[in-house]
């Protein structure tokens, strides 16, 4: 038994006097301990409201939770608020993409770290800002002992979303949420982030659900990894079968679109044509038919299922996958 | 002779402090003495991590920073020094744009009052009706529907809105166009419809670009020879293709181990060079080579104490390095770990790249600066070029 379970959730957002709006439309996935499973996709498929869920950080009115997360043989979706609040921090823990909104920028950063080991772990004192200096230390930020006295705008951007990592970690979680944690960083300072991430798996056995745009950082870091469109997962493979054979349209034509460092000048992109704007409710067909080249009427019946047309775990919500004779160019 | 030649380009910024910001207490060094050619109809991909100046060095070719010092030629004409009456027919042919399409478009103009503004202040179509016919040609080109004409900016998604800054710089039929982070907004599938977009522009009108951008792939795509930036200065140029071959700075080969590549097998094979500690304040940049804070392979003579010139290395591959011959051929060795060490131990070194950038906390609004790169310069344009617009007719 994974030690994350997600089947079928869902987020509908139901403002008064407004449309329901759907951002999660049935997104299913597990994350093992010491496993790393990426959620990627473009701007507004529903990366954020999926992790918000999980972690209990959704307003409680107004939004519409479907289906279950099970922590460990708990219902995450069902708990209650307090029991929640508990394992946030103790057994989960999350970082955002931009550390500064996740630090209270009046309280200098060792009171806010011995604060979580206060009430998480019970330290006190000299003991809970010794260890908060060995944690800072641990993430890379030099000089622990003058950085704790400092408030989060005196510390860098890199240097802030590595103390988020440490208190993340701070009472090792089993499973930690990373969402864009790198995408407000330069891209060395993004790698020595990735590089603690990666450690942290390997070291403690940490699940990491990592929430990305980038598929360059899933390449490097997921093992196994959902490609989500329009508030549903439309491919779901182990890492290196998804980039050898990227099989629904969309990951096809992502993977199309992205300029690669190593590959030669002049080599064309091939993009997707119109954005994210240009979609069908999932209810009506595939979502992705205004974009999509493999378009058929088929695709207009209602949501495609999830299939496996290529190999077993491999799947791929589509009518018309794209399968290796179409790969091969003439 | 190239279109546009900057030689030793500086752009200090004074720091203000005191009651009334009335006394200078230092400079931010954003550029700091830098030289590069663009070759009519190529693209110039300068590439760098944030705050290391590219964008107010794109806005010093076109004067909309102060120069501190240096030439910026252009056609043969030193705009550096030019009177300002005199800098409005060379803005025609010099137009920029920005990242953040959205702040750079005034929300209660329509598309049509847009691109006929800097039309009309230019002199270019005798009329509306002509101004018009042109309008729709070049929308076209950029790939939107002419009814696009009557509709206002937020009716259009952040790939639209870009080409819409794109057609607003097309038409007053530039020379060169500076492109500041021209994709960095968009997501991956339309930052490729914005890049193929760009290219054939190029093909078709022999534009000139100055392509600024932190993403090193897609400056590798498109440039034909790419600059790389570190605090203020050029540490190396080079053809697109033998920078990818063969990076030899020290930075460069730091900041191309860490781009992130969609491969699995290469992500594997990859072996990272992580650099110590974060990028020092350009208020007070390390004295010497300012890499050596972070340098894994710095040595104790020369790199602290002397800044090195960008020089030829062979065949138009420029380095600014005192030792990357050594370094090529193996005989000074790394200094530093770059390993998950470079990241997890507290080196002196890292520590004192660190003590530096703190000085970022004594800028009174340097760090908004940072964060806000693309709206407020681009704003602070919109601004500009509506007084550089107006005044003609006044
Ligand atoms: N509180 C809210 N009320 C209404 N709609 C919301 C709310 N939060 C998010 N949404 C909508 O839900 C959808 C999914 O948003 P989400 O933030 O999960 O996207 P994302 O995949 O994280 O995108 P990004 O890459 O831009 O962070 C979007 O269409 C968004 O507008
Ligand atoms: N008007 C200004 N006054 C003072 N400092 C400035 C001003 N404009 C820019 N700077 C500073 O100059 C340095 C270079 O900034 P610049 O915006 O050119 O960097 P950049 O390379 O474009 O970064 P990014 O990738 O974040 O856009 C920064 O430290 C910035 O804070
Ligand atoms: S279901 Fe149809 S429209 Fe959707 S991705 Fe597959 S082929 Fe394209
Ligand atoms: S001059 Fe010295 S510090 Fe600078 S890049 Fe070369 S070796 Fe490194
Ligand atoms: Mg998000
Ligand atoms: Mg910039």
């Amino acid at each position: 038994m994974a030690l994350l379970s997600v089947e079928e959730l869902s987020v509908t957002f139901t403002a008064r006097g407004r449309k329901d709006a759907t951002a999660v439309d049935g997104v299913s996935f597990d994350v093992d301990q010491g496993q790393v499973v990426g959620l990627v996709g473009e701007s507004g498929c529903g990366k954020s409201v999926t992790s918000l869920a999980l972690m209990g950080l959704l307003p409680r009115k107004g939004v519409r939770i479907g289906g279950r997360a099970e922590f460990d043989g708990q219902n995450l979706l069902g708990i209650s608020e307090r029991k929640l609040r508990d394992m946030r921090g103790s057994q989960l823990a999350m970082i955002f993409q931009d550390p500064l909104s996740s630090l209270n920028p009046v309280v200098p950063i060792g009171i806010q770290v011995t604060e979580i080991l206060q009430r998480h772990r019970g330290l006190k004192g000299e003991k809970a800002r010794k260890e908060a200096a060995s944690l800072l230390d641990r993430v890379g930020i030099p000089d622990p002992d003058r950085r704790l006295k400092e408030y989060p705008h005196q510390l860098s951007g890199g240097m802030r979303q590595r103390a988020l990592i440490a208190m993340a970690v701070a009472c090792a979680p089993r499973l930690l949420i990373a969402d864009e944690p790198t995408t407000a960083l330069d891209v060395t300072i993004q790698a020595q982030i990735l590089e603690l991430l990666k450690e942290l798996v390997d070291q403690e056995g940490t699940a990491l659900l990592m929430i990305t745009h980038d598929l360059g950082v899933v390449a490097g870091l997921c093992d196994e990894v959902n490609v989500l469109y329009a508030g549903r997962a439309v491919e779901s493979a182990g890492r290196r079968e998804l980039f050898a054979h990227p099989t629904h349209p969309y990951a096809h034509g992502l993977l199309g679109s992205i300029p690669r460092l190593d590959a030669p000048r002049g080599e064309p992109l091939n993009p997707i044509r119109g954005s994210i704007n240009d979609k069908i409710a999932w209810a009506d067909g595939c979502a992705f038919a205004p974009r999509c080249d493999h378009y058929t009427m088929e695709c207009l019946t209602g949501t495609p299922e999830l299939t496996e047309p290529r190999a077993a775990g491999h799947q791929v919500r589509c009518v018309n996958p794209v399968l290796p004779k179409a790969e091969v160019p003439a | 002779m190239s279109l546009l030649e900057l030689d030793g380009v500086k752009v200090h910024f004074p720091v203000k402090k005191g009651l009334f910001f009335d006394r200078t207490v230092g400079h931010v060094y954003a550029v700091d003495g830098v030289s590069l050619s663009v070759e009519a109809g190529q693209t110039y991909g300068l590439v760098g991590e944030s705050g290391c100046g590219k964008t107010t060095l794109g806005r010093a070719v076109l004067r909309l920073n102060d120069i501190t010092d240096g030439a910026v030629v252009f056609d043969g004409t030193d705009l550096a020094k030019l009177p300002s009456e005199e800098m409005r027919s060379f803005r025609r042919r010099l137009q920029m744009v920005f990242q953040d399409p959205l702040g750079s478009l005034n929300p209660r103009q329509n598309i049509e009052s847009i691109l006929s503004e800097g039309m009309a202040a230019h002199n270019i179509g005798k009329d509306q009706a002509e101004r018009r016919e042109k309008i729709k040609e070049i929308l076209a080109k950029v790939g939107l529907p002419s009814n696009a004409m009557s509709r206002y900016p937020h009716e259009f998604s952040g790939g639209q809105r870009q080409r819409i800054g794109i057609a607003r710089a097309l038409v007053l039929e530039p020379d060169v166009i500076i492109c500041d982070e021209p994709v960095s907004a968009l997501d991956v599938s339309v930052q490729a419809q914005v890049i193929n977009l760009l290219e054939e522009l190029q093909e078709s009108l022999g534009l000139t670009y100055l392509v600024i951008a932190h993403d090193l792939a897609v400056v590798r795509h498109i440039s034909d020879v790419i600059g790389v930036m570190y605090l203020g200065g050029l540490v190396e140029e080079a053809p697109s293709d033998a920078l990818y071959a063969g990076p030899r700075h020290p930075y460069t080969k730091a900041l191309m181990s860490a781009v992130p590549v969609p491969d699995p097998e290469v992500e594997d094979r990859r072996e990272r060079i992580l650099l110590h500690g974060d990028l020092p304040s350009p208020a007070n940049p390390p004295a010497g080579c300012r890499f050596h804070t972070r340098c894994p392979w710095v040595q104790e003579t020369k790199c602290a104490t002397e800044r090195p010139p960008l020089l030829d290395t062979g065949d138009g591959h420029k380095v600014a390095c005192h030792f990357t011959a050594e370094i090529e051929a193996g005989t000074v060795k790394q200094t530093l770990a770059t390993g998950i060490e470079a990241v997890v131990a507290t080196e002196a070194v890292a520590a004192e790249a660190v003590e530096v950038s703190e000085g970022d906390a004594e800028v009174p609004d340097a760090p908004a600066k940072t964060e806000e790169p693309a709206t407020v310069p681009a704003q602070a344009d919109a601004g500009e070029a509506e007084r550089a617009e107006e005044s003609p007719k006044a």
